[in-house]
């Protein structure tokens, strides 16, 4: 059935379309959107697009990097600033979706997609939003809590402090097929530490609930530690405290829940 | 509903349609511009056999809505033919058996393409990545895999 394609040139009026119309539809990418078109998904009658360039841009010169929404995986992947993220964009989709699929499409991507947005939430990373009361930041742990009702308004950007070295941020992917696939567990961690010890632990799981979420069991294992064998044993052990996975198509809930303690394992302990 | 005029670059030449709300461009070239070269495999992403190159970036036509490459430059395989001749890769895929039943090698050789424009010398992980997008329920790949190989290696002598 044919829709309706809205294109606005200011992110203010993309916002107040969308907060205006339940059936509007914002088209990042497209990779997600389209495919629900092409699928003959009758919710969406009106597809909003923005023309604001201000969507499409990347601050990466200071030690706060941020992204706007509409920044494809592609270009992040070009980007020498934020080599910190590349892990996390190599692990999605192939060329074509890299070079379509975008940060702000993550966000809303169900299971067992949203591998970036792992890593995001990770980074303690703080979402953008413009809504029907204007524009405001939300933490992306309390966004990702609350998607459902994110649906009518534009995020505008990402933003996230950078990682203090290289070996304090990891991410790892597990899917079947290689070298592109669906998430079986998607995992990240931020491991910021002063006088050898972790302070502030972050473990973000993908693929482990309906969105993206801490193993807060997990960071308590790790807090106030040295990263040695004792303490990633006890992250490992902790790490599905109050999770339950659910069954789909490339894993079930049971077995997602054996596998998660042995890859925070090999992420913390540095193994391949 | 009213449809929509769309103008753009299709392999050169500068072409001008009208099209539905919604509707993808894998459908607009194929049904409004009869350029069939692009197929149809799953309209989802998945296989990888409408892949086109939109400014010279591969993309999956079937997830591109039409009006997003307004006065963009979209290439497809039709881009490739030249008479009699066959392109450089189209020939290394001939050589090396690299299409069977060939329904995934429109897409195939455009991903390839998409790879060789801006590496010329890839390595063998470099050719895999490029085309892991791309579904072939023939070959097994790996005489895709060398057919990139061999084409990028005839480019590297001429
Ligand atoms: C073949 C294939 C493989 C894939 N592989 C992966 C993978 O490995 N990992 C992964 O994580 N994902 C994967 N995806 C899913 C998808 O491509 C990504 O999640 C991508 O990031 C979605 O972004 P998009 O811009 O294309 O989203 P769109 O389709 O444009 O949008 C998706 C949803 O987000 C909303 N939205 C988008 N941008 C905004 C914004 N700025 N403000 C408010 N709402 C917005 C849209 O309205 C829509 O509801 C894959 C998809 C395909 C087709
Ligand atoms: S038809 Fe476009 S990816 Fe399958
Ligand atoms: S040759 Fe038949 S699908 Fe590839």
């Amino acid at each position: 059935m044919p829709v309706t394609v809205k294109t606005f040139a200011s992110t203010s009026e993309v916002a107040a379309a969308l907060s205006s119309d339940r059936s509007a539809r914002y088209l990042g990418g497209g990779t997600l959107v389209m495919r629900a078109l092409n699928e003959g998904d009758i919710s969406i009658a009106t597809i909003v697009r923005a023309a604001d360039t201000t969507l499409t841009r990347i601050d990466a010169s200071s030690s706060r990097v941020v992204i706007g929404a509409g920044v494809t995986f592609a270009r992040i992947l070009a980007e020498r600033d934020l080599a910190f993220l590349h892990a996390p964009a190599r692990s999605i989709g192939g060329p074509a979706v890299r070079n379509m699929g975008t940060v702000g499409g993550n966000l809303f991507a169900p299971v067992p997609y949203g591998d970036f947005t792992v890593a995001l939430l990770a980074l303690d990373a703080v979402v953008s939003v413009h809504g029907g009361l204007g524009v405001r930041d939300i933490a992306i742990e309390e966004f990702l809590q609350s998607r459902e009702r994110h649906g009518g308004t534009l995020v505008l950007s990402v933003s996230c402090a950078r990682p203090a070295s290289a070996d304090a941020f990891r991410y790892r992917k597990i899917a079947r097929i290689k070298p592109k696939g669906g998430s079986i567990i998607t995992l990240a961690a931020h491991l910021p530490s002063g006088g050898g010890r972790i302070n502030g632990a972050r473990i973000a799981l993908g693929s482990m609930a309906p969105v993206p979420i801490r193993a807060k069991a997990a960071e308590r294992a790790l807090d106030g530690r040295s990263l040695d064998g004792t303490a990633i044993s006890a992250a490992a052990a902790a790490v599905t405290e109050g999770i339950s996975p659910a069954d789909n198509a490339l894993a079930s809930g049971w077995y997602r829940r054996e596998i998660a303690g042995v890859h925070l394992r090999r992420l913390l302990s540095g193994q391949e | 509903m009213a449809k929509t005029a769309l103008q753009f670059r299709h392999n050169g030449r500068d072409v001008a349609i009208f099209v539905d709300g919604g509707v993808n461009l894998l459908l607009a070239l194929r049904e409004l511009i009869g350029d069939m070269t692009p197929k149809f495999g799953c309209g989802q992403g998945g296989c990888g056999a409408c892949s086109v190159l939109i400014d010279g970036e591969l993309h999956l036509s079937c997830l591109t809505l039409a009006e997003t490459v307004a006065g963009r430059s979209v290439e497809t395989l039709e881009s490739m033919k030249d008479g009699p001749n066959l392109h450089p890769l189209q020939r290394a895929f001939a050589d090396n058996f690299a299409a069977q039943c060939g329904y995934c090698t429109p897409g195939m050789l455009m991903a390839a393409k998409a790879l060789l424009d801006r590496n010329p010398q890839p390595s063998r992980a470099e050719v895999v990545e490029a085309i892991s997008g791309n579904i072939c329920r023939c070959t097994g790949y790996e005489p895709i895999i060398n057919a990139v190989l061999a084409a990028s290696a005839s480019r590297a002598r001429a």
